[in-house]
């Protein structure tokens, strides 16, 4: 049966290799990781609608939900587990100071938005970053706070 | 340290004090983990032969289930077992959302699983178990189900019809409940005004779209005769009281674990068809059993909220005096009123707030709610306000422009004056500490109203329609006994906190009230750090775990500051108490020349004190050193509830300024103003977070969600492709102020805050719109106020 497909494949994660391991072909890599116990990566709406499941991957951010583990071969992935560069800590920082999550559910994949805002070195107005995180849903915060974050971080970082 | 506002409350002590916690917005420090990716969501459980269910649900909104032929499914790979209603309730009693307090409420019986008729699209009739969730989902492709679709009663509107699809018949008709409040003469009273308003509101169906959908994990150990349920609720025991009367178990060995919660809103304070059968399948089983909703789910198995359509009418005299009013609602709550709190709730409060911040002497409304063939309606975030004080607002503006005069001022003249409390409210609720005058006037200075009238006319030149408006309102919080306790559900009002000195001279904190983002955590160290004389990271806390806090009620209408931070406070005070007993036994001295500062027992006068460390050290470990007789308790517990009100009311004044694209009918908020007094804030960024949060979700009630149904019953759009969420681009930045009114019912004086914005930001912005729309004659009157009700008022469709 289709559904009991498997695929071997070898990745990294948050620096740790997985060599070879055997994924169900049809598994998207949001339940793939969170299967591995990275569970910070959240779920949300598994249509790529809500944002909570972004991740790293070479480089860019993905809905690991729209992704199947099996495409990950060979990549390079990074989850929120694995944000702890100086530039990460300091948005951390920012998002703490500002409040700027309740409940933390969208928090991992707003942050990997930041994330992108940051290393685009694009100097946005308030505007501009409301309309760079409106791929990220938050049912708490009402937004502001998450500007708030964002914008002295793109002031810190320029 | 950060920002200190004004010391609000004597009763607290001075705000320059070491260990001055109260009032202060400090980060949540506790909360980091989940920017690390630590959180602890139910879905992150994975417990030694844990298995996964997914739920059959009916694909029709009314249906008759002729047969369930399950024999192929059983063989799919995975599947341990499939259960059907007759399964399941042999270890799950039925249970009925009535309550007795409230008048006669009729409602049927509900099982977790539906016998013989669907009544929802959505509704679980069979459920599969299996090794993992997609296993579990691949099976219930090969159920095969025997349906006879029945005509649906959709449009809660002629559910009362004579030719009405009956969809209890043993009930006789689709009524559930219906109210009326009648005090004074309101038709000699529209007699006599000089101008009657008249309006007629509709408020479409919406859900909570918790990001983190419900999930729970029930796991019944047969060899403890213990059940442990993990779960993402808001009320850890009543859960506890209810699975135990359900199932028949013993109520003090069934264990609520509520880690995180991403979310909830009162959505996930219920009782649920499904996950009632997943405590049901682990006692069959003898398993650990997960069910996590998908979005599809959520979306048609969440309670639903709102669906009203109201008629208002208000009656002044010729200086703007309201003389009366009177609202007519009705409210449709699907097949079933939810359990244990019921689906009434929602039209009470729409009845109870209507036109509360203003003296009316002659009120009337009636409150009529209807079965349907829809997805169950309750509580959710500011239950009812919404249609309270959008028809009163709304009644209020048109009586302004009716006999010409400014919207501040006719509210003003008929606010119910902040010196006169207590007072009543014109449906008779009791009203103490609300401050509608000084809000108002704080609203209006940092709004500086003045220009918008300019500004408007400004536009119109310019072919922009812009408009504002301003609003009042009464938010419920803080409920008591009152409340659900008196019509017979096991639901306390009370919380109690717990708190300790530990051997290493760290303090511990358990408490009743839980978590679910709002900083529950935060506020309570804040409380116990303050009031003990602690530095803050010396305090850790436990909640959401019913075998490790004190009983209580959890965290629902914006109880949790008011009612369990006083619990703590009062904890707190007496642990200080018997912490300085000891102290002056073991220093010599009288307990009134001790205090406690940054850890240490102090003397006043000066001199040498102890450390909460060496004393908890002679206490647990050299206790014979301590003078006999002299009491060695270093714990201390409290309760604290609301007696003799139904509720404190918080009260709030909103305003903003919005514009409107006459060519697309988009609306763009362009400010919003919200001035709130809920009493002492213990943190009030996240106070403030509350009201912006709030905001935001009255917003999206007011202009984007809604749920869509077909004339059968079918949800249109369970996505959220589909199903419009405030989304950061198109949300205004909030300001936010204060007025502090303490309440007077606890030391703390704390009120809730989590209600307001959702209940006042659809008034203001419907009047705001209807202001701007005004210019050319046009009106909005339908939530959500979408581009394309625009341009139908505007004649442009």
């Amino acid at each position: 049966m289709a559904a009991n497909n498997t695929l071997s494949i070898s990745f990294t994660v948050n620096g740790e290799k997985f060599n070879n391991v055997n994924v169900p072909s049809r598994q998207h890599l949001a339940d793939f990781l969170r299967s591995q116990g990275f569970t910070g990566t959240h779920l949300g709406c598994e249509q790529g609608a809500c944002g909570a499941c972004t991740i790293e991957m070479d480089g860019k951010a993905v809905r690991s939900c729209l992704v199947l583990a099996s495409q990950a071969n060979g990549s390079d992935l990074k989850t929120v587990e694995g944000f702890d560069d100086k530039m990460m800590e300091q948005v951390k920082q920012s998002f703490l100071k500002h409040n700027a999550f309740q409940c933390g559910f969208c928090s991992p994949g707003m942050l990997m938005t930041t994330k992108e805002i940051l290393l685009s070195k694009k100097k946005l107005t308030r505007d501009e970053i409301r309309s760079e995180i409106s791929g990220n849903y938050c049912r708490c915060t009402g937004y502001q706070s998450i500007v708030d974050a964002i914008e002295e971080c793109i002031n810190e970082v320029n | 340290m950060d920002d200190i506002k004004v010391n609000q409350n004597p009763k607290l002590g001075s705000i320059d004090r070491p260990n001055s916690y109260i009032g202060r917005s400090l980060p949540r420090e506790n909360a980091k983990k989940h920017l690390d990716g630590g959180g602890q969501f139910v879905d992150d459980l994975t417990l030694p032969r844990m298995v996964h269910v997914a739920f059959l649900r009916s694909p029709f909104a009314h249906a008759e289930i002729k047969s369930i032929d399950t024999k192929t499914a059983k063989l799919s790979d995975g599947v341990i077992d499939i259960f059907t209603a007759k399964e399941i309730d042999e270890v799950c009693k039925p249970w009925v959302g009535v309550l007795g307090h409230l008048g006669e409420m009729r409602s049927p019986e509900q099982s977790p699983l539906a016998k013989k008729i669907a009544r929802w699209q959505g509704e679980p009739i069979a459920v599969v178990i299996a090794n993992s969730r997609a296993q579990a989902e691949d099976a219930l492709e090969l159920i095969e189900v025997d349906w006879l679709e029945k005509d649906a009663q959709v449009d809660m509107e002629t559910a009362l019809d004579p030719n009405a699809v009956i969809i209890h018949p043993e009930l006789g008709n689709n009524l559930f409940w219906t109210r009326t409040v009648n005090q004074g003469d309101v038709d000699k009273a529209f007699k006599e005004a000089d101008a009657v308003v008249e309006t007629t509101l509709d408020f479409a169906r919406h859900t909570g779209v918790t990001l983190e959908s419900r999930g729970i994990v029930a796991d019944w150990n047969k060899a403890e005769n213990k059940m442990t349920i993990y779960h993402n609720g808001q009320a850890p025991h009543m859960m506890q009281h209810i699975i135990a009367k359900h199932l028949d178990l013993n109520e003090g060995l069934v264990r609520i674990i509520s880690r995180d919660v991403g979310g909830s809103f009162g959505i996930k304070v219920h009782v649920y068809p499904d996950e009632m059968a997943v405590t049901a399948i682990s006692k069959k089983l003898g398993r650990p059993v997960k069910f996590i909703a998908d979005r599809l789910e959520s979306f048609t198995t969440d309670i639903h909220a709102r669906c009203h359509k109201i008629s208002g009418k208000l009656g002044v005299d010729k200086n703007g005096k309201i003389l009366a009013m009177e609202i007519d609602d009705l409210s449709g709550i699907g097949p079933f009123s939810m359990y244990p709190r019921t689906s009434a709730i929602e039209t009470n409060q729409v009845l109870n707030l209507s036109g509360a911040p203003y003296v009316i002497p002659n009120y009337k409304a009636v409150g009529t709610v209807v079965f349907q063939n829809k997805t169950p309606m309750c509580q959710y975030r500011a239950v009812g306000h919404p249609i309270a004080v959008a028809i009163t607002e709304a009644l209020i503006d048109k009586a302004a422009y009716k006999i010409g005069m400014d919207l501040d001022k006719i509210r003003k003249i008929n606010f119910i004056p902040d010196n006169s409390y207590p007072n009543k409210s014109p449906s008779g609720v009791p009203l103490e500490d609300l401050s509608h005058q000084a809000s108002m006037d704080k609203l209006l200075e940092i709004m500086d109203i003045e220009k918008f009238e300019t500004k408007k006319k400004d536009d119109y030149q310019k072919g922009i329609l812009s408009g504002y408006g301003v609003i009042s309102m009464c938010e419920v919080t803080n409920p008591s006994p009152l409340f659900y306790g008196v019509g017979g559900a096991h639901i306390s009002s009370q919380d109690g906190a717990s708190i300790r000195l530990e051997g290493s001279g760290a303090i511990h904190l358990s408490s009743s009230i839980t978590e679910q983002g709002q900083g529950t955590e935060a506020i309570m160290k804040q409380i116990a750090a303050d009031q003990l004389g602690v530095k803050l990271e010396s305090v850790r806390v436990t909640l959401g775990d019913t075998d490790a806090t004190p009983y209580g009620g959890g965290t629902w209408a914006s109880r949790g500051a008011g009612i369990g931070g006083e619990a703590v406070l009062k904890a707190a005070r007496k642990l200080k108490d018997n912490i300085l007993n000891i102290a002056a036994a073991i220093m010599q001295t009288d307990k009134e020349s001790l205090d406690i500062e940054d850890n240490n027992v102090v003397r006043k006068n000066g001199g040498e004190g102890i450390s909460l460390q060496k004393l908890a050290e002679t206490v647990y470990y050299r206790g014979h050193e301590i003078p006999k007789g002299t009491n060695p308790e270093l714990l201390a517990t409290a309760s604290f509830l609301i007696e003799g009100i139904p509720f404190v009311f918080t009260n709030s004044a909103m305003g903003c300024q919005v514009s409107i694209d006459q060519d697309t009918g988009i609306i763009k908020i362009n400010k919003f103003w919200a001035v709130e007094d809920c009493g002492t804030q213990i943190n009030p960024k996240l106070v403030e977070e509350q009201i912006r949060g709030g905001v935001i979700q009255g917003i999206g009630g007011a202009l984007f969600e809604e749920c869509v149904y077909d004339d059968q019953g079918n949800m249109q759009n369970a996505t959220m492709a589909d199903y419009l969420v405030p989304m950061a681009y198109e949300m205004p930045d909030i300001i936010v102020d204060h007025v502090t009114t303490n309440s007077g019912r606890s030391i703390i004086g704390a009120k809730g805050a989590g209600e307001a914005g959702t209940g006042g930001a659809p008034a203001v912005i419907m009047n705001a719109i209807n202001n701007a729309l005004k210019q050319v004659g046009a009106e909005v009157i339908s939530q959500p106020i979408t581009p394309e009700k625009v341009l139908k008022a505007l004649g442009k469709i």
